[in-house]
């Protein structure tokens, strides 16, 4: 079954997280990383920076930061086990610190199909806000294979 | 660090590329507390082959979290403008993930010297699971 193209244009809905340093010490150990002003308040004060820098990656995992991170796959219908993640992407306005409150805003941009129906795509478009001003854009595409 | 800097650097130029330790259970255990992401099909086998699968595999972010390392140590992170990847193959239990990226295109964009790098995550026999680009700015 194909995706209606009528959820084009759907507004996702907010949500706000506050970033913690907690958070970002966990993510910087599972991935490897070892310069300390991504895991350690003390060391990123130092470096004169506000709090612990969130990685490149992090707002994707913020992205997801809420009870049904895919409600909107599912307001169209789609089944969650056939989901893929397909590509990722960001654009960079401001960095952003543990301490940060963030809104995400997003909007479903695009819906797509490849090979006759067997891989479709969506495509959901983020503005992320530090009291009001954009400090990132985050594009997710999700694969929902037939 | 060292800054790279824009005159010196070159279309082919290769960033220091790395090799991470094999992605374990615990590796992505880890990750889905860093990260949030507590999916079953990253954690937990007994769903995962009630599902028709034969092991968990590796949360496609976590690869493209180690691309964002090779990145951050190359340049400072407010140099990097945007970055995307495209997940073109699951990640196995067991696999190292070889970091790559180069210099394919400079250019001077919103009165800024800047180059397009493009990024590749692998395994080490070379099938990449994830294909990359990014454009940072430098001086």
């Amino acid at each position: 079954m194909l995706i209606d193209k009528k959820h084009i244009g759907m507004k996702v809905p907010p949500h706000s997280v506050h970033l913690t340093a907690w958070q970002l010490k966990w993510f910087a150990k599972a991935t490897g990383e070892t310069n300390p002003i991504y895991f350690d308040e003390a060391a990123a004060q130092k470096a004169g920076l506000p709090g612990v820098l969130a990685p490149p990656t992090f707002f994707f995992c913020m992205d997801m930061d809420k009870e049904h991170p895919f409600d909107y796959l599912e307001t169209m219908g789609c089944d969650l086990m056939k989901m893929l993640h397909g590509e990722q992407s960001f654009t960079y306005h401001q960095p952003v610190y543990s301490g940060d409150v963030l809104d995400f805003d997003g909007e479903i941009t695009d819906i797509y199909d490849k090979r006759n129906g067997a891989l479709q795509f969506v495509v959901k478009d983020v503005k992320v806000r530090r009291q009001g001003e954009l400090v990132c854009d985050v594009r997710s595409v999700m694969v929902i294979r037939a | 660090m060292t800054k790279p800097n824009y005159e010196a650097l070159n279309v082919g130029d290769s960033l220091p590329s790395f090799t991470t330790e094999p992605v374990s259970r615990l590796t992505l255990a880890l990750y889905a507390t860093g990260s949030g992401d507590h999916h079953p099909l990253h954690l937990d086998q007994d769903f995962v082959r009630a599902n028709g699968m034969p092991d968990v595999f590796a949360h496609g972010m976590l690869g493209m979290a180690y691309l964002g390392r090779l990145l951050t140590q190359w340049v400072p992170q407010d140099a990097i403008r945007s970055f995307g990847v495209r997940f073109t193959a699951i990640t196995q239990i067991g696999e190292r993930m070889v970091c790559t990226g180069k210099v394919v295109e400079k250019l001077e964009q919103d009165g800024e010297k800047r180059v397009r790098l493009e990024l590749t995550c692998a395994n080490e026999q070379g099938e990449a699971k994830h294909k990359g680009d990014a454009v940072v700015a430098l001086a």
